[in-house]
């Protein structure tokens, strides 16, 4: 089980947390302009790393804050955790 | 004890404290501190289980947690009997009950004993290759199959005793607490950390604690003399937790640990009444050290199972700390100087010892000049190639090994014994770093995986970490936590250490016999009884990964997880395959290191514990007045109100009468509410839901849609305008928790300009839904100056009065299609207006309704109940819910998705309702519908998802999600049951008063 550092609460175990998936896929602001590929690869490409990887998780049993979580997938080696609207650091 | 077995004054157990056991119905005694192991060896018990496959005779082998084969069924009570627990490791106590197991009718005469003779014919792989023709008989396999596979007998009633759950954290958790881990504890509680240590065995100490030899010794003390001290030192340290009787089961990312507390298994039974029986720990700690310590291995030979043939330190062990004989013509066998120890304290307490077997050419450390010098014979390069006896080893034949050590020469030379004792090395016990994720590399020096590379913050040390002699132990202890620490100094920084020093090393993972391989047993994973030939029989049949070779053979798949012999199998794998050890791995090591019982696991979470449930404030008055409850989430809601013995099929169609005829209340206190203010709420309502809702006026209230980003259906709900900017939205019961968290993603992530505050308030109301035609006659009476006509207070409107102190939000909305008020009150006040509902309804015969006439009666009128008759794959247009779906809105959560390719196939499985023929017959939900029951395979077309009896239109209606559904109305259709088919017609999803003219009253 991971201990994972809120930015707002500070370090929790992760059964206080919800995974959102992978990071950085701004939900396009023109939607109906975009055909079925693109629209596609907005609502269903994934790319599920090995490696580190850019994901959103949520303090849901706790503030209900979301923010970024740069980890690790071959080991759960959290490297970075970072705000929502914040970039993805260099690793 | 006719045999002189036991030996005196012994420190570790208390001859003035005799406790009575039974074995196989026999009446037995031992001491305080014996293990039921060792009270039975005392009884010159060795033969206690017979093997999985074979059924051979087996005798308790270890004097721990790797023990294979003296596992036992112990108390013979239907709720309380614990199968499969080892012998080793049980504590003794007055009245214990143990029987063995996988023997019929007893242990001494087994007729599954026969398999041994059948041996050739059950080779690895015997049930894959048998069992799989033909392939229909599979279920007459099964039924055998099942009854011989398992140990133990499962307990079959609920078990009743209490198990216990603890959160810990601490600066260094060490598990372990031989004096490795002693030491380690004491360095870091001098640098004042919080040191949690756990121990497996009743007494700290290892096995250091009863080391009886002249000459390891600490500070020109006796080693075990010094560790006493220190341990004194640790029990009086403040830093120090300690935790004995517990052990290890998982070691989990992020330095999260698992440990099982045994606290009541070693007291006698009627001493354990209302106390906790095992407690599972829950700890984080910053650093963890693990000084596990290291198990002997068995060598393996033709014949090796016998009971009588026992690990050698197991016997030194039976000796220096129970005071226990193992046999009175004792052998050791070895590969190594650790063995010699084990003849050391046989010699010093006066038993015989016969020879001793080393494959070695020769060693000339201290210990085993020593042992020489005392006149033992010792056998130089030679090996055992066969055992005799039955039910107790009686005869050993050795024979000198070649240069090479791949056969054997010579002459056979017989050797009387009752109990042979062999060492083939140690393996650290790399289970929990593994288990963290840790790396291991291959020592070939010692051949032993130790540990390598971890991501964790930890350490091995000691035996764990490959050093097995005394100097190095205590040295590279002290020198690798004060580097894991940080520190600088400590206060084992002179000590002095003196002791044996292995010279000589060899090791053969299969030793030859004068026999061809095929014609001998050498058993590696004694307790599923797979021998080195089934290994090499896997590997003739091409399997090469250690992993299948695992699964096929069985080789460390019982209880024991082959912790004796996993190391041979490596070995003959890499040998055979000329494979170098370290590239060939190990198989994975998987939690729990050792078995834990489903109470510990489960806790204090069982019975009305098991999960959380929640009441509305009107809880009490629906308990009282007989409900039937239905757990929706984790709401228990009102289903129905049974009344003198009605089913539930009749209460709930008295109940739907009723609500039509003149009026029904329901508790809706468990819809999700979520209070939505700030100066873009109105914006916030337009981009979720798909309907538009600009024009919505102050008091008004609106039916939404909420759908995913994919297209489909994922909540619905009404939604109230409170004031300019103030709204409050209801969810479905089960969907609130999910929608609120969604919204607030949205908001946070992709929205964040937008001005709106979310705030969930489904606990803070409680709602009274008072429907039917006398509805506006029952609101009248409670609240009498308020207007409740159609122009001041139309249908879908809202209104905030008082009653009393009482602030009431009153919403004109409908779930039912009958004029109906929702009053939602603070939920202290739930019950008091709940009540006041029911005296004010009295004349009109208010009848109280569940959810499953709240079904029935929004069937009726076509409604859908997102989660019944959606599944995550309808969108609203799939539900003929077109009209919910703004044309003008720009965008909405899901509107791309509504015109993707696959969302605007015509053939999807849309929503329709179906009548069956005969109006008496319900359908049942979830049943198929198809058009032709003849052409096979039988094309499946929808299914059912909702279906009641109205008694208002007084025949059977159904919903139902079916491919083009639109264009079949009027189409006859089939659902076939298991006993007959049922015939049906597609038709509109509103069933009753299609003019919606019941909403006026």
């Amino acid at each position: 089980m991971f201990l994972i550092n809120c930015p707002y609460c500070g370090e929790r175990d992760q059964s206080e947390f919800v995974s959102g998936g992978e990071a950085h896929i701004a939900r396009p602001k023109q939607p109906t302009e975009l055909n079925d590929d693109q629209w596609a690869e907005y609502l269903f490409m994934r790319k599920n790393i090995k490696g580190i990887q850019f994901e959103r998780w949520n303090h849901a049993h706790g503030c209900r804050k979301w923010f970024n979580v740069a980890r690790d997938t071959s080991n759960d080696k959290i490297e970075k955790i970072y705000k929502m609207g914040e970039q993805p650091p260099k690793l | 004890m006719s045999k002189n077995l036991r030996i005196n004054n012994k420190q570790f157990v208390d001859e003035t404290r005799k406790l009575s056991f039974i074995f196989n119905g026999k009446k037995l005694y031992g001491y305080k501190g014996d293990t039921l192991a060792s009270a039975l060896l005392s009884n010159d018990i060795h033969l206690v289980g017979r093997s999985f496959k074979y059924h051979r005779p087996r005798g308790i082998m270890t004097s721990g947690s790797e023990e294979p084969n003296a596992i036992l069924q112990i108390g013979n009570d239907d709720a309380l009997t614990d199968p499969n627990v080892r012998a080793t490791e049980i504590e003794l106590y007055d009245g214990l009950i143990c029987n063995s197991q996988n023997c019929w009718p007893s242990v001494k005469f087994d007729i599954g004993g026969i398999n041994n003779f059948l041996s050739p014919l059950l080779p690895a792989g015997f049930y894959y290759k048998t069992f799989m023709w033909p392939a229909s008989f599979w279920e007459k396999y099964e039924y055998f199959i099942r009854k011989s596979a398992g140990l133990g007998k499962s307990p079959t009633k609920q078990d009743p005793d209490m198990y216990d759950h603890r959160y810990m954290h601490c600066d260094i958790l060490i598990v372990g607490g031989g004096v490795s881990g002693l030491i380690a504890a004491k360095i870091a509680s001098d640098d004042n950390k919080k040191v949690l240590l756990l121990e497996d065995k009743e007494l700290l100490g290892g096995s250091l604690i009863y080391d009886d030899n002249d000459i390891s010794k600490i500070d020109n003390q006796k080693s075990s003399e010094w560790l006493k001290k220190l341990i004194e030192n640790i029990k009086n340290d403040k830093n120090i937790i300690i935790k004995t009787r517990t052990s290890l089961a998982a070691y989990h990312n992020y330095n999260f640990l698992l440990a099982r507390q045994n606290l009541t298994d070693h007291l006698s039974v009627n001493d354990r009444n209302n106390k906790i029986r095992q407690r599972l720990y829950k700890i984080r700690a910053k650093k963890v050290i693990i000084s596990t310590g290291a198990i002997e291995r068995p060598q393996v030979f033709h014949n090796n199972d016998r009971p009588g043939i026992m690990l050698a330190s197991a016997v030194k062990k039976y000796i220096d700390y129970y005071g226990v004989r193992c046999g009175l013509e004792n052998v050791i066998f070895t590969n190594n100087d650790s063995a010699y120890e084990t003849a050391l304290s046989l010699h010093k307490s006066g038993t015989k010892l016969n020879a001793i077997i080393d494959i070695r050419n020769n060693s000339s450390s201290e210990i085993v000049n020593k042992v020489k010098s005392l006149g033992i014979q010792i056998y130089w390069n030679h090996t055992v190639v066969n055992t005799k006896g039955y039910k107790r080893i009686n005869k050993i034949i050795i024979m000198k090994l070649n240069d090479k050590g791949n056969d054997v020469v010579g002459k056979k030379i017989e050797l009387n014994c009752d109990c042979l004792a062999i060492s083939g090395g140690w393996t650290p016990m790399v289970h929990l770093f593994t288990q963290s994720g840790g790396k291991l590399k291959f020592d070939n020096k010692d051949n032993i995986f130790v540990p390598d590379k971890t991501n964790l913050n930890q350490l091995s040390i000691g035996s764990t970490k490959g050093d097995f002699e005394l100097d190095d132990v205590l040295k590279n202890s002290i020198k690798d936590t004060k580097k894991f620490l940080q520190i600088e100094n400590s206060n084992f920084d002179k000590i002095d250490v003196k002791c044996s020093k292995e010279k000589e090393k060899k090791n053969i993972w299969l030793l030859p016999s004068d026999k061809p391989l095929s014609k001998t047993k050498p058993f590696l994973d004694y307790q599923n009884d797979s021998t080195a030939k089934d290994i090499k029989l896997a590997l003739r049949e091409g399997f090469k990964s250690i992993e299948h070779v695992k699964r096929y053979t069985t080789t460390g798949m019982g209880t024991d997880q082959g912790k004796l012999a996993n190391m041979h199998a490596l070995g003959i794998v890499a040998d055979t395959t000329n494979t170098n050890m370290g590239e060939l791995g190990t198989t994975t090591f998987r939690p729990p290191y050792t078995p834990l019982t489903f109470g510990t696991i489960v806790g204090r979470n069982v019975g009305q514990f098991f999960d959380i449930f929640r009441k509305t404030p009107m809880h009490d008055w629906h308990v009282n007045n007989n409900a039937k409850f239905e757990n929706v989430g984790q709401w228990k809601r009102a289903w129905y109100y049974p009344k003198d013995g009605e089913s539930m099929h009749d209460a709930v169609q008295r109940e739907s009468k009723a609500a039509r005829e003149s009026s029904g209340i329901l508790d809706a206190s468990t819809l999700g509410k979520i209070d939505i203010q700030g100066t873009d709420a109105n914006e916030f309502l337009n981009r979720v839901y798909t309907n538009a809702w600009s024009k919505l006026q102050i008091g008004k209230c609106r039916y939404g849609l909420m759908l995913n980003e994919d297209g489909m259906v994922y909540d619905d709900g009404v939604t109230t305008k409170l004031g300019e900017n103030h709204y409050l939205m209801t969810t479905t019961t089960g969907g609130a928790a999910n929608v609120m968290s969604k919204l607030e993603d949205y908001l946070q992530t992709e929205w964040p300009e937008l001005d709106v505050f979310l705030t969930s308030v489904t606990d803070h109301y409680a709602t009274a839904s008072v429907c039917g035609p006398n509805a506006k006659k029952i609101i009248n009476k409670i609240f009498k100056d308020l207007d409740l006509s159609d122009e001041s207070f139309p249908h879908m409107s809202f209104k905030e009065v008082r009653l009393g102190n009482i602030n009431c939000r009153i919403m004109r909305i409908s779930f039912t299609g009958e004029l109906s008020y929702e009053i939602n009150v603070e939920a202290s006040y739930g019950k008091y207006i709940w009540e006041k509902c029911i005296e004010a309804g009295k004349e009109f015969n208010i009848t109280p309704y569940g959810t499953e006439t709240m079904h029935l009666l929004r069937a009726e009128k076509g409604f859908i109940i997102v989660g019944q008759d959606t599944d995550g794959t309808m969108t609203p247009v799939d539900l003929q819910m077109d009209w919910i779906i703004s044309k003008r809105k720009y965008d909405f959560i899901g509107k791309r998705s509504l015109y993707r390719s696959d969302t605007i196939r015509e053939d999807r499985k849309q929503l329709v309702g179906l009548l069956t023929d005969d109006p008496n017959e319900i359908l049942e939900e979830g049943a198929q519908i198809v058009k032709d029951e003849n052409k096979k395979p039988v094309n499946m077309l929808g299914h059912v998802t909702s279906s009641y009896f109205s008694p208002t239109l007084k025949k059977s209606i159904a919903l139902a999600v079916l491919k083009e559904g639109k264009k079949l109305k009027g189409q006859k259709l089939l659902v076939p049951m298991i006993d007959k088919t049922i015939k049906v017609t597609v038709s509109d999803t509103v069933f009753l008063d299609k003019e919606n003219e019941r909403i006026n009253g």
